[in-house]
Parts: structure tokens; C-alpha cells; sequence
């Protein structure tokens, strides 16, 4: 009886562990720049080497991200198209069934043409892919700051290497003044030790990087994140470049008109002053 | 040989003598006398029909791509603002637009209140513009749910499950509503329905009915003066001017360039708002499984919504639920009868007393706060101003006929004040 009811909790709680809800760790803020053409295409190539097996762009056709992105479409067919019978036309979808997903990792991996719309911003997915930490309580055995036991691999962490979450941290000391608190005989900063969330609380960075665990350096695995957010922001609204252009055009337009309205307008005002 | 203007001249009066065309220009146009003391709040009537017919010409272009059912409705809205060319400024016209017409609607109805624009013989034209309003505020409701986001799936959930309140049939109304045990495909079917073809059809006949009720008692004005006691031998009221061309160029056109620049600064550089105009969790496909962190509505719903949780005590064997629907509903529906409320012997706020101006003044002020607490998660403290905001909204207007008619009133001139 006992049993049974674990198994029953157990069976309830599972589909649920795909909707675990953000953590409300600090994002990084970055500033997106969709006409950075070799960014973009940086992060096309990133997106298609490591994320698109499983995250289709459903909603993308290939020949739109050549077109913008710069990329001659032979090219495209022969680097970014992997379907060997593919069209430059096609929508960006990938092979994996949501059936199989679903077996898989528990919960699909969502489409993420509109993911950067979905959070509001590249912050969300910039900060969750530098996040990624070992963690032998989970399924398969990493965690994440941003989006807390999330069912997905750290897909990257051939070219981030491995981060670790220590239990407790030697953290500076703050001084009542805010500043950092430093020992009055030989002046080295005062260390502390902080365990658990309040290190995340004070400011600081909770993880550490195993060393030489990556191919990249931190800063060019950044770089390549930047890059990758950069895309997925692009992706989400691929007009926003037509849009912010035309824009500058219409509203010149419009106070150029207003310019004439107004003076036309005046002329017409002097016969409400007539009695 | 007739020269040009002859011959255009007998088509005009081949057809004048079959239809009064030259006539009704005459009388809504040209030989309308509007009261030459109109300011600026004189033109969101303008500005409300220009967005009217952005609204059914970006409609009736974004309907050639949409795909109106529960598979295809979410994909059609990405095909439009991905494959369809200019599809996406299509969109964003008709969601800005959306926004932009509450903006001016809200301003238009303060104008009417601050100027008394409701009161005899001008009722039937604020009762008018009310049924537009509400019509509005159903057009917005039914077109949310189109794009079968996830937000747009919650939201119509929210306020369709407010039928289940009503006691004994409601959820029989919630189900024939639906047409389905859920919210689903078929309901999206009925709601494209509605707001496509009923809602604006209604609207359009409601908007002739209130320019036509309009031109035939005349405009208001800022003093609130009747321009008609005053005319010269010929008629012509002595404070007024031809609507067409001393309004229309002179007033209304620097002001429609202005409210596009507004318009288009926010339709080409913010088209969703900041998240409030298009909210962000629309941006993933509607999953009755996963509820969004914050169900709100889209601002200019807000003050209403948190008029409704603010009810948080069952009375009389009624659920809290109901009551607040009931005073949802009540809020809505004594806008209708503010020309009967209002017994004050002047129109104009410029010649109203203190209590008219203070009460004015702290309506908008609570229809504000109510409107900021409806996009926010309700707290303790947060319900208890928007019960305080609410009563001051009421007191409004249920305190209308008592403050009007005991408050000291200014001279009202004889003629229109330049």
C-alpha cells in the first residue's frame, strides 16, 4: 500500500519537474546588436552545431536568415541545410518527434524561434547557458542557476568545461563603510566565509570553473554565448531590422508633413478670428 | 461646347436629384457650424475614426493570412509577421492600433465628462458612445484570443469562467459561450467570428448613429454655451465656422500628423509595449497545461479587472466571484446614465464648482491606480486600495446628482470665450 502510494506521488510529481519554475537568479544584461552580421552568423553556426538537434526554428525559413544574415545561398545549402534533399525555402524544423522528445529528457524541448520574445530580452538565455553546474542529484548530473533543475544537458560544456557549485565560499569582507574590509597590520583583504544562497545575495558569482576543462576561455566561451543570444534575439523577430529602418524614414516624414500642415492649418485659424 | 465643370456639374445634379449627395456633404461638412472655441481635446473624436478605419484596413488584410483555427492560428500570426510582405506592419498597425484607439477613446470620454458634453439634449449621443465603448471593449476581448497565444488562451479563460458566477446557469453560459467543455478551437472559430464581422458591423453602425445624433443637436464646446441662441439672418449661429475646411485643416489635420508620429514612434520602435500592448507569455502557443506566472489582462482592461478582484468577501449567500462581477459590471454599466446623474445648471468644468472638479479629479486618479494594480499580482495591501479606488470611482458618480446640484456655480457667459 505504502509503495503504491510513493509510486502514485512519484508518478505526479515527474511531469512537473518540466515546468520547474525560474529561479529568480540575477541576469547578466546584454546589449543585442542585430546588425553585427558576423555575430549573427556566429551564433546561426553555434545554434545549428549544438542546439537545433533538438530546438527547431519552426517558424524561420532558411532563405530569410541567409538573406539577412548575409550568407549566399549555396553556401547555406551546403553548410546550415543539413537535410541532404533540403530546400533554401523550407521552414527551420528538425527530425526529432515530440513523442521521442518527450522520452527523452521528460518534457519536449520547446521550439525557440520566439524564446528571446518569450523572456522579454536575450538576458534570459545569455545568462542560462554560462550557468550550467555539476550536480549528482539530477538525472543527468547538471543543474542550473538560471532555470533550476531543468531537464536539459550543459550541451555546451565541451567548449565551456565543467562548473562546480561549491558548498560555502571565502568571500571579502564588507566594511561598514560598503567598501571591502582589509586587516589594519598588513592591509590584505578580510575574507569570510558565505555558504549557500547568500553568496548569490551578496553579488557574487557562486560557481567556479574547472580548469582546463573547456576548449574555450571563459571570455571567448562569452563571446560565443553573446553571439548565440544575439541570433536567438534576431530569430525572435527577424523584421525588427526592416522595422527600425523604415521607422527612422516615416517619422522624418511625418514632422516634415507637419511642418506644412501647420502652416496650412495657421492660414485657415485666421478665419476663426473674423467676426 | 460645355466645358468641363459644366458637365461634371450636370452628373452632380443627375445624381443629386436621385440621392442627396451634395446635400449631405453640405450638412455634415461644409454647412456644419462647429463652435469656433474648440481646443484640443476636440480631437479625439477625429483621431478615434482614424484609428476605426486602420483598424478594419489592417483587419481585412491580416484576415487574407490568418488561419483561424486552434492547429493553424498561432503559426498563421508568425507566417504574417515572418512571409507575408510588410505582414508585420500590417500586425503591428492593428495591435498599436488597438491600444492607440482606448488612448484616444479614454481621452474623448474625460473631455465629454469635463465638459458636460452628456447633458441635454446631448444624452443620446454619450449613450451612443458608450454601446461604441463597450462594443470596443468586446472587439479587444474576442481579437486577444486570435493570435491563440498562451496569454491570449489564459485570458479569455479568465473572464469567460466570470459567466460561471452567475448562479444556477453558470456554467451552462460558460459551455454555450465556449461551445466546448474547454476553451479550444472551436471557440477560437466563434470568437473570429465576432470580431471580424459582428462586433465591426455593430460598431460602424453605432459610430454613424453617434456623428449623426451629433450633427443634429450640434457640438458642445469648452463653455458649454449654446452656439445656436446667437445666429445672423441667414441662421448661421455667429460663434460657429464651417466643420470642412476650418476644422478639418485648420484643427484636426496638424493634429492627426502629431498623433501618427506618436503612433508610428511607438509602432515601429516599442510594437509590443514593453509588454503591455502584445504580453510576452503570447508569445509562446497557447497549452492548457501551463498556466502563465501572471495572468493579466491587456491595460485598458485593467482598471475593471482589479475593480473585480477587489471583491474578496462572499455576501448575501453569493460567492465573492459574483460580486465582483457584479461591480465590473456596475462600473460599465453607470456610465450610461451619467446624463441623468449630472444636475448641475452649467456643462463646462470652467464653470462647475470645487466638489465637481475634486470628484472629477480623483475618478481619473483611482481609474489610474486601478488600472496599474490590474497588471500586477494582488497582495494584502494592493487589494485594499483597489476596494479604496473602487469606492472612489463609485462615489463618482452615485454622488453626482448631490454635488452637482448643491455646489456654487459660476456665470455661464452668453457668448463662446475666444
Amino acid at each position: 500500500m505504502k509503495r503504491a502510494l510513493l509510486a502514485t506521488l512519484l508518478l505526479i510529481s515527474l511531469p512537473l519537474a518540466g515546468f520547474a519554475a525560474s529561479s529568480g537568479y540575477p541576469l547578466d544584461h546584454i546589449e543585442p546588436d542585430i546588425h553585427n552580421k558576423a555575430s549573427l552568423q556566429s551564433g546561426l553556426q553555434t545554434y545549428m552545431n549544438y542546439c537545433m538537434g533538438c530546438h527547431s526554428l519552426q517558424y524561420q525559413r532558411y532563405k530569410r536568415t541567409a538573406d539577412d544574415l548575409g550568407i549566399p545561398e549555396d553556401l547555406m545549402l551546403e553548410h546550415i541545410v543539413f537535410d541532404p534533399e533540403g530546400q533554401i525555402g523550407e521552414l527551420m524544423t528538425n527530425t526529432l518527434s515530440a513523442e521521442h522528445a518527450k522520452a527523452f529528457f521528460g518534457a519536449a524541448p520547446p521550439d525557440l524561434t520566439l524564446h528571446s520574445n518569450l523572456k522579454g530580452g536575450p538576458d534570459w538565455i545569455y545568462t542560462y547557458l554560462r550557468t550550467f553546474y555539476l550536480d549528482d542529484s539530477r538525472p543527468l548530473g547538471v543543474n542550473n542557476l538560471v532555470f533550476e533543475n531543468v531537464g536539459m544537458p550543459h550541451v555546451l560544456a565541451g567548449l565551456q568545461g565543467t562548473q562546480v557549485r561549491p558548498e560555502c565560499m571565502q568571500l571579502p569582507q564588507k566594511a561598514s563603510n560598503g567598501g571591502v574590509m582589509r586587516d589594519p597590520l598588513t592591509d590584505e583583504a578580510m575574507t569570510t566565509e558565505t555558504c549557500g544562497q547568500e553568496i548569490v545575495d551578496a553579488g557574487y558569482y557562486p560557481l567556479e570553473l574547472v580548469e582546463d576543462s573547456g576548449s574555450l576561455t571563459p571570455e571567448a566561451y562569452d563571446q560565443v554565448i553573446y553571439d548565440l543570444a544575439n541570433f536567438m534575439y534576431y530569430v525572435g523577430e527577424p523584421a525588427r531590422i526592416d522595422r527600425t529602418r523604415i521607422g527612422v524614414y516615416v517619422l522624418l516624414f511625418l514632422a516634415f508633413f507637419y511642418v506644412f500642415a501647420w502652416l496650412l492649418g495657421r492660414e485657415y485659424q485666421k478665419e476663426f478670428h473674423k467676426t | 461646347m460645355a466645358t468641363l465643370g459644366q458637365s461634371l456639374k450636370g452628373v452632380m445634379d443627375w445624381v443629386d436629384a436621385r440621392l442627396p449627395v451634395t446635400e449631405t456633404y453640405e450638412k455634415h461638412m461644409t454647412k456644419y457650424w462647429a463652435p469656433k472655441n474648440f481646443n484640443i481635446w476636440y480631437v479625439f473624436g477625429v483621431l478615434a475614426t482614424v484609428v476605426l478605419v486602420n483598424q478594419l484596413l489592417t483587419g481585412i488584410w491580416l484576415t487574407m493570412s490568418y488561419v483561424p483555427t486552434g492547429e493553424g492560428a498561432f503559426a498563421s500570426v508568425e507566417y504574417i509577421m515572418r512571409d507575408v510582405e510588410y505582414g508585420w506592419m500590417l500586425r503591428y498597425m492593428h495591435s498599436t492600433g488597438a491600444s492607440a484607439f482606448f488612448v484616444v477613446v479614454y481621452l474623448h470620454m474625460f473631455r465629454g465628462l469635463m465638459y458636460g458634453s452628456y447633458q441635454k439634449p446631448r444624452e443620446l449621443i454619450w449613450v451612443l458612445g458608450m454601446l461604441i465603448y463597450l462594443a470596443l471593449m468586446a472587439e479587444g476581448f474576442f481579437g486577444y484570443l486570435l493570435p491563440w497565444g498562451n496569454m491570449s488562451y489564459w485570458g479569455a479563460q479568465v473572464i469567460v469562467s466570470l459567466a460561471g458566477a452567475i448562479p444556477v446557469v453558470g456554467d451552462d453560459l460558460m459551455t454555450w459561450v465556449r461551445g466546448d467543455f474547454n476553451m479550444s478551437g472551436i471557440t477560437l472559430n466563434r470568437f473570429f467570428a465576432l470580431h471580424v464581422v459582428l462586433v465591426p458591423l455593430a460598431l460602424i453602425v453605432l459610430v454613424f448613429l453617434h456623428i449623426l445624433a451629433l450633427h443634429e443637436v450640434g457640438s458642445n464646446n469648452p463653455d458649454g454655451v449654446d452656439i445656436k441662441k446667437h445666429t445672423d439672418e441667414m441662421g448661421k449661429p455667429l460663434d460657429g465656422i464651417q466643420f470642412h475646411p476650418f476644422y478639418t485643416i485648420g484643427h484636426d489635420l496638424p493634429a492627426i500628423i502629431l498623433f501618427l508620429f506618436v503612433f508610428c514612434a511607438v509602432m515601429f520602435f516599442y510594437p509590443d509595449g514593453g509588454g503591455y500592448f502584445i504580453e510576452h507569455p503570447n508569445y509562446e502557443p497557447a497549452d492548457p497545461l501551463k498556466t502563465p506566472e501572471l495572468i493579466a489582462p491587456v491595460w485598458y482592461y485593467t482598471p475593471y479587472y482589479s475593480m473585480l478582484r477587489a471583491a474578496t468577501f462572499p455576501l448575501f449567500g453569493m460567492t465573492a466571484k459574483f460580486w465582483g462581477l457584479v461591480v465590473m459590471a456596475g462600473a460599465i454599466a453607470i456610465l450610461f446614465v451619467v446624463p441623468w446623474l449630472d444636475r448641475s445648471p452649467v456643462r463646462s468644468m470652467r464653470y462647475k464648482g470645487l466638489p465637481s472638479k475634486i470628484f472629477l479629479a480623483l475618478l481619473v486618479i483611482s481609474f489610474c491606480i486601478l488600472g496599474y494594480l490590474g497588471t500586477v499580482h494582488p497582495t494584502a495591501g494592493r487589494t485594499v486600495l483597489a476596494q479604496i479606488c473602487t469606492a472612489i470611482y463609485f462615489s463618482y458618480f452615485l454622488l453626482m446628482p448631490w454635488y452637482t446640484a448643491v455646489e456654487k456655480t459660476k456665470p455661464v457667459p452668453e457668448r463662446v470665450t475666444p
